[in-house]
């Protein structure tokens, strides 16, 4: 668990920014080399941004010709020991899919943005976070993981596009920033500065000319007997580590509570006030925000659980992270889904009459 | 969040074309630069001239943690269609700074609520730029509020105002200015 630090006390250095152009700048900042991207709202501020920025910088700008394109050309870079990066919003992160499948393969570095829309299919431009299975579970086909973080303000975007980076190069392993259409549409004070980083390794496996040195060699595909399984197996150690070492989360006086919230990105907002509303009015309830979504901090709501409560997860989708907290509880405690699909956002409201259905014994 | 703290939610609606995001953002600028926290969330996508645009900033002192207005305590409506959409929304007590230039009908709040109606378009044609119906609206709004001053809201312009804009910087001004006027002589029952 992580203690927040109030980044607002800084009045005079905040700038407002949208949540789009605000992590983009924290890319630049972060030292990105190539973006590539193809626009799709709610995410083409990223994009327009980084058309006039990363020119500026005297960097790499691609507007591709699809999101293949963007993934592969995020391969291509990485491979070379580049910092890069491409964004996009749900239906093109699904184009993405086979891509990011053999960054995995080739545990090539990189960072991919998904500003969440609603869907399936095409779906709409409203704010949406119905890509979490996807996002956590690899998201393309064969046994792989990427990082996932779910930030709840434009300040965490910037600082999580800081950290995201880092791991990346740490690791070897793609990190997915999963935001939503409200993070990257909204403005709020940010200050972008750069936070103390990882200690770094030395990229010697990229692609830089293999003069005066061994050959390198970039691949997803190990076709000798045994070779895929000793890579499967080098890939499950790393995922052990980071389980252990990655993992976080936020939580909110859930010592007394008798109802815990868990909620994630945008809608933790929401599940924030409503539960300083049920304390107002006298209801013991408390919440819990994974900040990383993968790895879930499942020890945390474990550890909850010990002692009887009610878990409430709030979602703007059908219930998918609510499989998670299901996980962590592990059958002690009940688990209850309250969520808005489709473009719909739970309000503060519906929320407070969830918390309340739930512990006021009258109104079960 | 502490009981009785700042905490205001404001939306900002009218047509596409009117200056709705600007509102805002000045809106949210301008407390920023006073030191609170704030939040902007515009309404974004289908949105073009003619059609309907609306914002909500959120400012309070402390973070804010939910940046979707429900029930806001004050709302400037610019045109009929923003009115008919929002007015049932506005809390008890709240404020309405209605564009009467462009709204004919009689707003019928659910809740007692303070309306002051200001024939936006009229004064900020009397200004020579009928596009600065918005600071109009704004400056009335800070006037009635009075958390936050015209001159302060003035002195933001520049940083939300894009650079080739900037020689209406003078006449956006006076139109704030001439909405705060309008507002408090109608407080004052003239």
């Amino acid at each position: 668990m992580i203690e927040k630090s109030d980044t607002c006390s800084e009045t005079h250095k905040r700038i407002l920014m949208c949540g789009n152009e605000a992590l983009a700048e924290a890319s630049i900042i972060a030292g990105l080399d190539a973006y590539f991207g193809y626009p799709i709202t709610p995410q083409n501020e990223i994009t327009a941004y980084m058309s006039r920025r990363m020119a500026e910088e005297g960097r790499v700008f691609i507007q591709s010709e699809s999101e293949l394109a963007a993934i592969n050309m995020v391969f291509g870079a990485s491979a070379t020991g580049k910092r890069t990066m491409t964004s996009s919003s749900s239906p093109g992160i699904s184009l993405m899919q086979e891509g990011m499948s053999y960054l995995a393969g080739a545990e090539l570095p990189a960072v991919v943005v998904n500003v969440m829309r609603g869907g399936p299919g095409l779906g709409n431009i409203a704010p949406s976070q119905s890509d979490y299975f996807q996002a956590t579970r690899g998201g393309g086909h064969g046994d792989y993981r990427t990082i996932v973080f779910g930030p709840s303000t434009v300040q965490e975007l910037v600082d999580y596009m800081h950290l995201a980076f880092d791991l990346a190069d740490v690791y070897r392993i793609t990190v997915v920033i999963l935001a939503d259409g409200f993070l990257g549409q909204m403005m709020e004070p940010v200050l972008l500065e750069k936070k103390p980083h990882r200690e770094l390794p030395a990229k010697d496996w990229a692609l830089t000319g293999a003069k005066g040195r061994e050959q390198n060699i970039v691949r997803s595909l190990w076709l000798p007997e045994g070779a895929l399984e000793a890579l499967n197996n080098k890939l499950k150690a790393k995922y052990e580590l980071i389980e252990k070492n990655e993992v976080l989360c936020e939580q909110y006086e859930v010592e007394d509570a008798e109802i815990v919230v868990v909620a994630y990105g945008i809608a933790a907002r929401i599940v924030r006030s409503a539960v300083s509303r049920a304390r107002e009015e006298g209801i013991k309830a408390g919440w819990i925000r994974p900040i990383t979504l993968w790895p879930f901090p499942t020890e945390q709501i474990s550890r909850a659980a010990e002692e009887f409560k009610i878990f409430l997860t709030v979602e703007m989708s059908l219930g998918q992270m609510v499989e998670d907290v299901r996980l962590a509880v592990a059958g002690k405690a009940p688990v209850v889904f309250y969520g808005r699909p489709g473009g719909g956002t739970p309000t503060v409201d519906e929320i407070l009459d969830k918390i309340k259905q739930l512990t006021i014994p009258e109104k079960r | 969040m502490t009981k009785n703290a700042f905490y205001e939610e404001v939306i900002i609606a009218g047509f596409g074309g009117q200056g709705i995001m600007l509102t805002g953002k000045l809106l949210a600028q301008t407390a920023m630069q006073a030191g609170r926290e704030v939040t902007y969330m515009p309404s974004y996508g289908a949105e073009v001239r003619g059609g309907t645009a609306n914002c909500m900033v959120v400012i309070a002192d402390e973070p804010i943690a939910c940046p979707v207005v429900g029930r806001p305590d004050s709302l400037i409506v610019l045109n009929k269609a923003s009115l008919n959409k929002f007015c049932p929304r506005l809390k008890e007590g709240g404020l309405m700074i209605m564009n009467s230039s462009l709204i004919d009908i009689e707003p019928e709040p659910a809740d007692e609520v303070e309306v002051i109606a200001v024939p936006a378009d009229e004064l900020a044609v009397e200004l020579g730029n009928p596009k600065c119906t918005n600071m109009v609206a704004l400056g009335a709004y800070l006037q009635r509020r009075g958390y936050l001053t015209v001159d302060a809201a003035a002195k933001a312009l520049p940083d939300v105002l894009a650079k080739r804009y900037h020689k209406t910087l003078p006449v956006n001004t006076a139109a704030l200015r001439r909405g705060a006027e309008f507002a408090q002589a109608k407080a004052g029952g003239v």
